[in-house]
């Protein structure tokens, strides 16, 4: 048997290399083949690229081989003309990422990160070079004033603290806040900023509120000690606005005794899980919506109230591919009497994602003026080519991103609830 | 080209303000301090001076919280060069006259060409420690200013009047100047700037001889407005809210 080829020994003098060769009178040449020669790469100045690379987390764009994969699954490029890829290229070929308006479509929703096969990281290059452009001032002017307002008054909406705990007061049931009660708890519920604040995030902390109190939970909010996450500045580019408000809420939560925290929202989630660990701060921490499938042989008994919808549900991107979680609110649709859940084409880990992670939600306006239209305005056409009459969701982001996209793309009678206000719904009728 | 900004911290009023048990003054030890927003104004103007032209901008304050370190930290990454405080057993609740004594005696020894303070406070709404502090310095004084410009020993400011009416002054350098706002709004300091600068920034302490820091003026009593009227909120749906308007001002015969 002979030897496999590539075991063979080349007999240097008895092979000779032609770039053009004719044999009787026939050219054999074969295609010229860029292989043969100086890789295009080189043409171009390496010195962008490696400005990104040379950063803490900047390191991996320089393992782009151009598969494009991320460019398939990408977002914003569905909309747009943006994915890792592009960005990858584009420097390369001489854009500095530094002041590019590129640099801040990226929502962070580690679907390109999920394909790749170089685990090229936007989830660790954006916030890193991100952080050089707002020591540099170059931050468009709606996430400047989100950071303002977050550094002023400790949320990005630019509300009052001392209005952190206002939405209490009409949740048709006592709200124990942990400076009032003074007493150890099992759970200690972080509402988040959109959920305290938003005129529609305060519907979902109520329905939480309201569930709590049903199954009997015993829990405390921190009320005005609570202060924004910050994970989604940090992804953004301001990493010491979310060290100052980590500090802060590290030290609230230290203040008190408790079991699991509980929180309404996955950046918040990931936040307390992943990020907060690396400052100190390292317990037990559950997103509602596992908190509550835990407790489904108990809430089950209490749905009473058929919610009769075709329902389709929106898998957070810091719930799902950050964080691993997709059954868990599946699991709560599907206890609902009368729901039909019905799954999008983009679903569980390929997920669309709303647009408003990794500092989106403050840049609307930027993004608007680089796609063809929102990522919201994508994702409730796809809830609606579902025929879904409810897109549920578990993120405070998305009620009222989701709700703008359904009026300005004419789906009107698509609903947007929180699964939090289904459970609700069911729970009181 | 010398330029001295005096700030100070005043009562945040984004949360509540208690009132003291004697009922003379706030409750120091329930309220967060911040940065007086015309003082904002006045670093921001003094970095685009400084940006159109040349020179240092130095901040300055007296430290009465124990917390103005933070805010000069901010003044340097906004922009200035240089950054001072006033140190000593001060209580919150400084009066412009302990302020402006505080203050104008660290700045002479400055040498300034030009200090720029914000022309109110909200513990301050008659701006008095600008005309103050050029008084004690012997400087000549403009307020509600929004623009300076400088070009030599000369300042060319803007000074707003009632009914927008706005008038142009030449002022010769030194001078103290009262801002109302800068050219254009206060930069964004990132924190992780702030941060970063906490940990290297150095910060010039200042002794004070001073010693005559009383105004004069002692508060009787501190209270909250009394209200002596209110809105009446109608509820409903449009026609019952129509029919109660209609019902409104036929009772008062309006109609």
């Amino acid at each position: 048997m002979p030897q496999p080829i590539e075991q063979q020994k080349v007999i240097q003098d008895k092979v000779k290399e032609h770039e053009h060769l004719v044999v009787e009178g026939m050219d054999i040449s074969g295609h010229w083949n860029r292989m043969f020669g100086q890789r295009a790469i080189f043409d171009y100045d390496p010195d962008n690229l490696a400005k990104v690379a040379t950063l803490q987390g900047g390191e991996s764009l320089e393992w782009c081989y151009g598969c494009a994969k991320c460019t398939a699954v990408c977002p914003v490029d569905i909309v747009g003309d943006y994915s890792p890829r592009k960005i990858h290229r584009k420097t390369q070929l001489g854009i500095d990422l530094f002041t590019s308006e590129d640099l801040w479509l990226c929502t962070t929703c580690r679907n390109c990160l999920r394909v790749c096969p170089k685990e090229v990281d936007m989830i660790q290059i954006m916030p890193a070079v991100r952080e050089q452009a707002v020591l540099a001032g170059n931050v468009p002017a709606e996430l400047q004033k989100a950071f303002e307002d977050t550094a002023k008054f400790g949320n990005p909406l630019g509300q009052a603290q001392r209005k952190r705990d206002a939405w209490t007061k009409d949740a048709g049931t006592p709200v124990p806040i942990m400076s009032t009660i003074k007493r150890p708890v099992d759970v200690l519920w972080y509402v988040g900023s959109y959920t305290s604040y938003h005129p529609r995030g305060i519907d979902a902390a109520r329905a939480a509120a309201r569930i709590f109190a049903a199954l009997g939970v015993d829990y405390g909010i921190l009320g005005k000690e609570e202060k924004d996450d910050g994970d989604s500045q940090r992804l953004a580019g301001e990493k010491g606005l979310f060290e100052m408000l980590a500090e802060s809420n590290i030290a609230a939560f230290n203040n008190y005794e408790w079991q699991t925290m509980v929180v309404t929202g996955p950046h918040e989630y990931n936040a307390f899980k992943n990020e907060y660990p690396k400052l100190g701060f390292d317990r037990p921490v559950q997103h509602y919506t596992q908190f509550l499938a835990e407790h489904l042989d108990q809430l089950r008994p209490l749905l009473k109230h058929e919610v009769k919808a075709r329902v389709t549900f929106h898998d957070p991107c810091y719930l799902g591919r950050h964080n691993g979680e997709y059954d868990a609110p599946r699991a709560l649709l599907q206890a609902i009497p009368g729901v039909e859940l019905v799954e999008m084409g983009r679903c569980r880990e390929n997920g669309y994602c709303c647009g408003g992670g990794g500092g989106g939600m403050w840049l609307d306006s930027f993004t608007a003026k680089h796609t063809s239209m929102r990522l919201s305005e994508r994702r409730v056409r796809e809830a609606a080519e579902y025929e879904a009459e409810i897109l549920a969701v578990s993120c405070p982001f998305e009620v009222s991103r989701f709700e703008d996209a359904a009026k300005s793309t004419g789906n009107d009678t698509l609903k947007v609830r929180d699964i939090l206000e289904l459970l609700d719904l069911s729970l009181r009728g | 080209m010398k330029i001295v900004v005096a700030i100070k911290q005043v009562p945040s009023l984004a949360d509540e303000v208690e009132l003291n048990a004697e009922g003379t003054n706030l409750d120091f030890d329930a309220v967060d301090f911040v940065l007086n927003e015309w003082d904002e104004q006045a670093i921001e103007q003094a970095v685009l001076v400084k940006e159109a032209g040349s020179g240092a901008v130095t901040v300055i304050g007296v430290d009465a919280t124990g917390e103005l370190d933070g805010v000069l930290h901010t003044a340097l990454a906004k922009g200035a060069d240089a950054v001072a405080k006033v140190a000593g057993e001060f209580e919150p609740g400084l009066t412009s006259h302990a302020q402006a004594r505080l203050l104008s005696s660290a700045i002479i020894d400055m040498a300034p060409d030009l200090v720029l303070t914000g022309v109110q406070a909200p513990d301050d709404l008659d701006g008095q420690l600008g005309p103050m502090l050029a008084a004690l310095m012997d400087l000549p004084y403009v307020g509600v200013v929004n623009s300076v410009q400088v070009s030599g020993r000369t300042a060319t400011v803007h000074k707003e009047y009632a009914g927008g009416l706005m008038a142009e002054f030449s002022v010769q350098l030194p001078a103290v100047i009262g801002i109302q706002a800068a050219s254009q709004p206060p930069r964004y300091a990132p924190v992780s700037k702030v941060r970063q600068l906490a940990k290297t920034a150095t910060i010039e302490e200042i002794e004070t001889a001073e010693d005559e820091l009383e105004s004069g003026l002692s508060v009787r009593s501190m209270t909250r407005p009394v209200s002596v009227g209110h809105a009446d909120m109608i509820a409903g749906d449009a026609k019952a809210v129509a029919g109660r308007i209609i019902a409104i001002l036929n009772e008062r015969g309006l109609i």
